[in-house]
C-alpha cells in the first residue's frame, strides 16, 4: 500500500466479465426452474394447436436472453483498495467491498461448473444477510488469481489472520451438566411447552422453547385417539378413559421432553480455550463447536416461571457467525445458576450488571395504546359475530381486562439501563430476559418513532448487533437521543477491523 | 413534529421521483376500484374511497416523505433520517460500514439521481438506503467512505 495512497483516485480500469461459457453453465442449472412454465403450457396447450413447440421455445429462448442480457451488463474489478461489481439490465447497481471488510473468499465447484473448469467465487464480508458477492462463473485459473489477489491485498492491509491454536482440553470444565441436571432439564422442557400451550402466550417463546407444532399435532391426535377408543365402552368409564388419556398425555409429554433433552444436551461440557469457548454435547451426534471470544457480541440470560422457582436461567451467546452466517444464538449453558453463569460471561469479556444498578421501565403509554387498539379490534369482532350468531357473543368483551392485563404484565418487565461500557435490555414476564451487550459492539443506532408514540412524546431506540439487536422501547425522545449519543461516541471512532476477530 | 436543521435535505427531483412512482400505484389502485365497481354495492363505494386514497398518495404524502428524508456526513458518523408516519432515524459509524452500494434505477436515472446503500454486520440495519442523491454526489460519498475505511487500517 506504501505510496500508492496519493494516486487512489486513479481511473479504474475497465472491468472484467464473467466467463461466457458460465452462461451456459448457469442456464442448463438453473432450467428446473422454468419446468413450471414450460408444464403449465404443455398442458394448456391443447387449445391452441401447434402454438405449443412454439411457447416453449420462446420460454427457453427467453430465459437465455435475459442471461446473455445480464452477463453483457455484468462487469468486475479489482481495484487499489476495493472489489467492485457492477450489475443490472435496467437497475444499475454498482458495489464496492473493501479489501479489509472481506471475511471469506471462497471457490465453489458445481458438477456441471467442473466440467466446463469453471468455477463460483464468494465473497463474504461481516454483512448482515446472505453472501455479499458471488462471481458465477470464472474459469478456475482466473478464480484461484482473484483469491490470491484478494489475500494479498488484505494481508497488505495488515490485518493478520488469528492462527488457530491447537486445542487443549486438560483444565476442568467451566461449565458441564451432569445426569441429574440433564433429568431436570428434561421436566422442564415438557412443562414449559404445555403451559405455553395452556396460555396460549404466543407472545414470547420463540426461541427459548423448542417448541414445535407437530409435537402438539401429535398429542391431539392421541388425545383424539384415546376418545374414539372410551365412546365404544360404557358411559359411566368415559371419565376414567379421560382422566387415563390425561395421564398418558402428561406421560408422554415428560417422555418427549427428557428424551429430546438427552439427546441434544447429553455430556454438555464447556471449555475454555486459548482462543474461545469450546462446546460439546449430544447423545448419537456429537457436536463440537468452538465460538471465539473475540467474536461474541452479547450474552441473553433467560429463564421460565417453573425454573425461576429453583433460580435455573439458560446462558446464550450472540456472536458474529464464522460460517454460513447461520446460528448466530449459541447455547452456553442449557440450565445453570446465576452464579455459575456470571463467570461464564466474565470470561467472554462481558459484565453482569451491579446490583445498585438502575433499570428504566419502559413508559407505560404505548401499553395503554396497544390495548385500545385491540379493544377496538375486538369490539369490531365481535360486532360482526354477534350479527352473525346472535347477541349471546358480546359477553366475549370479558376478554379485555385479560388482554389489559397481560399488556400491562408484558411492560411491566420491560426495562433497560447502560453504564459506561454496556447496555442491558430486560423483557418478558413469562419467560424473562436479560441481554447485555458491549457498547463497542453496536455496528448502528435507530432511532424510531411512530404516529402514536410520536403523540406521547416517546421513541423506541435500536442497536444493530453482528448477530442480533438489542432494542430499548418507549422511551423519552430527549433520553433517547442522549443515550444514542454516548453510544456513538464510544463506538464510532473504532473501526470494525479493530473489534478483534473480524478479519 | 421537530424538523432538524442539521441535515441535508435529498436533491429535489426525487420529490417527482416520489410523486411519479405514487402515480404508478394510484394507478394500479384506480384500476382495480374501477372492476370493482360493477360488483352489487351501490356506485362510487370504491371509487370514491380508492379517489380520495390516491389523492393522499400522489398530492400530499410524496412531499411530506420528501420533507422527512435527510442525512448527514459528519465526521464519522452518516445518520440518515426518514419516514413520514413512522420516523426512522439511523445513524452508521463510517468505520462499520462493510461494504456499499449505489444503485440507479431507470426512473432516477431520467433525473441523475442514485441510491446509496451502505451494509453493516448488524442483523438490524443489514442495509441502509439513502436514495434520491444526485448520482455525482453518491459516488462522491463512497470515496468518501472507502477512504475513511482505508485510513483506519494500521
Amino acid at each position: 500500500m506504501s505510496g500508492s495512497a496519493a494516486v487512489a483516485e486513479a481511473p479504474q480500469p475497465a472491468g472484467q466479465r464473467l466467463h461466457p461459457a458460465g452462461l451456459l453453465v448457469g442456464f442448463v442449472t438453473n432450467l428446473p426452474q422454468l419446468f413450471v412454465p414450460i408444464a403449465a403450457v404443455v398442458l394448456g396447450g391443447d387449445s391452441i394447436a401447434n402454438a405449443t413447440p412454439l411457447l416453449v421455445a420462446a420460454i427457453l429462448g427467453g430465459s437465455f436472453l435475459l442471461r446473455w442480457l445480464s452477463w453483457l451488463r455484468f462487469r468486475y474489478f479489482i481495484g487499489e483498495d476495493d472489489v467492485r461489481i457492477e450489475r443490472g439490465i435496467f437497475s444499475r447497481n454498482a458495489r464496492s467491498i473493501p479489501y479489509d471488510r472481506i471475511a471469506d473468499i471462497s471457490v465453489e465447484q458445481k458438477p456441471l461448473a467442473r466440467l466446463f473448469g469453471l468455477g463460483e467465487v464468494k465473497i463474504e464480508t461481516g454483512g448482515g444477510k446472505g453472501e455479499d458477492a458471488s462471481l458465477s462463473f470464472v474459469s478456475l485459473a482466473e478464480a484461484e488469481r482473484l483469491r490470491e489477489t484478494v489475500r494479498a491485498r488484505k494481508a497488505a492491509d495488515g490485518s493478520p489472520d488469528p492462527a488457530a491454536s491447537p486445542e487443549e482440553t486438560a483444565a476442568a470444565p467451566i461449565f458441564a451438566m451432569d445426569r441429574r441436571r440433564l433429568l431436570t432439564l428434561g421436566f422442564y422442557s415438557f412443562s414449559l411447552v404445555i403451559f405455553a400451550v395452556l396460555a396460549g402466550a404466543a407472545q414470547q417463546f420463540d426461541f427459548l422453547l423448542p417448541f414445535d407444532p407437530w409435537d402438539l399435532g401429535r398429542w391431539i391426535g392421541l388425545a383424539e385417539d384415546q376418545g374414539m377408543a372410551i365412546t365404544q365402552i360404557a358411559r359411566s368409564s368415559q371419565l376414567w378413559g379421560a382422566v387415563l388419556g390425561l395421564a398418558g398425555l402428561i406421560l408422554i409429554g415428560f417422555a418427549t421432553g427428557i428424551g429430546r433433552t438427552v439427546l441434544t444436551e447429553y455430556g454438555f461440557r464447556l471449555d475454555r480455550t486459548a482462543k474461545g469457548f469450546r462446546r460439546r454435547r449430544g447423545l448419537l451426534t456429537l457436536t463440537d463447536v468452538v465460538i471465539p471470544t473475540q467474536r461474541v457480541q452479547a450474552a441473553q440470560i433467560g429463564t421460565g416461571p417453573i425454573r425461576l422457582r429453583r433460580g435455573w436461567h439458560w446462558l446464550k451467546f450472540v456472536s458474529l457467525a464464522s460460517e454460513g452466517k447461520r446460528d448466530s444464538h449459541h447455547m452456553i449453558a442449557p440450565l445453570a445458576q446465576l452464579a455459575e453463569i456470571w463467570p461464564i460471561i466474565a470470561e467472554a469479556g462481558l459484565r453482569q450488571p451491579e446490583a445498585e444498578m438502575a433499570f428504566e421501565a419502559a413508559s407505560p403509554g404505548p401499553w395503554i395504546d396497544a390495548w385500545l387498539i385491540e379493544l377496538l379490534l375486538l369490539a369490531a369482532g365481535l360486532g360482526i359475530a354477534a350479527y352473525l350468531a346472535g347477541p349471546l357473543v358480546w359477553w366475549g368483551l370479558l376478554l379485555a381486562p385479560l388482554l389489559a392485563l397481560a399488556g400491562w404484565f408484558s411492560w411491566r418487565h420491560r426495562a433497560h439501563a447502560t453504564d459506561r461500557l454496556q447496555l442491558y435490555a430486560r423483557h418478558g414476564w413469562w419467560n424473562r430476559q436479560l441481554e447485555i451487550a458491549r457498547q463497542v459492539n453496536v455496528q448502528s443506532v435507530s432511532i424510531l418513532q411512530g404516529p402514536l408514540l410520536r403523540r406521547r412524546g416517546l421513541a423506541s431506540i435500536e442497536f444493530g448487533i453482528a448477530g442480533g439487536k438489542l432494542s430499548f422501547q418507549a422511551l423519552p425522545l430527549a433520553a433517547a437521543q442522549a443515550i444514542r449519543d454516548q453510544v456513538l461516541a464510544i463506538a464510532g471512532p473504532v473501526d470494525y477491523s479493530q473489534l478483534g476477530g473480524a478479519g | 413534529m421537530e424538523t432538524d436543521d442539521s441535515l441535508t435535505a435529498l436533491d429535489p427531483a426525487y420529490c417527482k421521483v416520489l410523486r411519479i412512482s405514487a402515480g404508478v400505484q394510484a394507478l394500479v389502485l384506480l384500476v382495480i376500484a374501477g372492476f370493482l365497481e360493477s360488483l352489487p354495492p351501490p356506485p362510487g363505494s370504491f371509487l370514491i374511497p380508492a379517489a380520495l386514497l390516491v389523492i393522499w398518495l400522489v398530492a400530499i404524502a410524496p412531499a411530506r416523505r420528501f420533507a422527512r428524508w435527510g442525512y448527514r456526513l459528519d465526521g464519522d458518523l452518516l445518520r440518515i433520517a426518514q419516514g413520514y408516519l413512522f420516523y426512522r432515524d439511523t445513524v452508521v459509524p463510517l468505520g462499520r460500514i462493510q461494504h456499499i452500494d449505489v444503485r440507479q434505477g431507470p426512473l432516477m436515472r431520467r433525473y441523475d439521481l442514485a441510491t446509496l446503500t451502505v451494509h453493516t454486520a448488524g442483523n438490524l440495519n443489514a442495509g441502509v438506503d439513502l436514495p434520491g442523491l444526485r448520482h455525482d454526489d453518491a459516488l462522491a460519498m463512497r470515496e468518501t467512505i472507502r477512504q475513511h475505511i482505508k485510513q483506519a487500517q494500521p
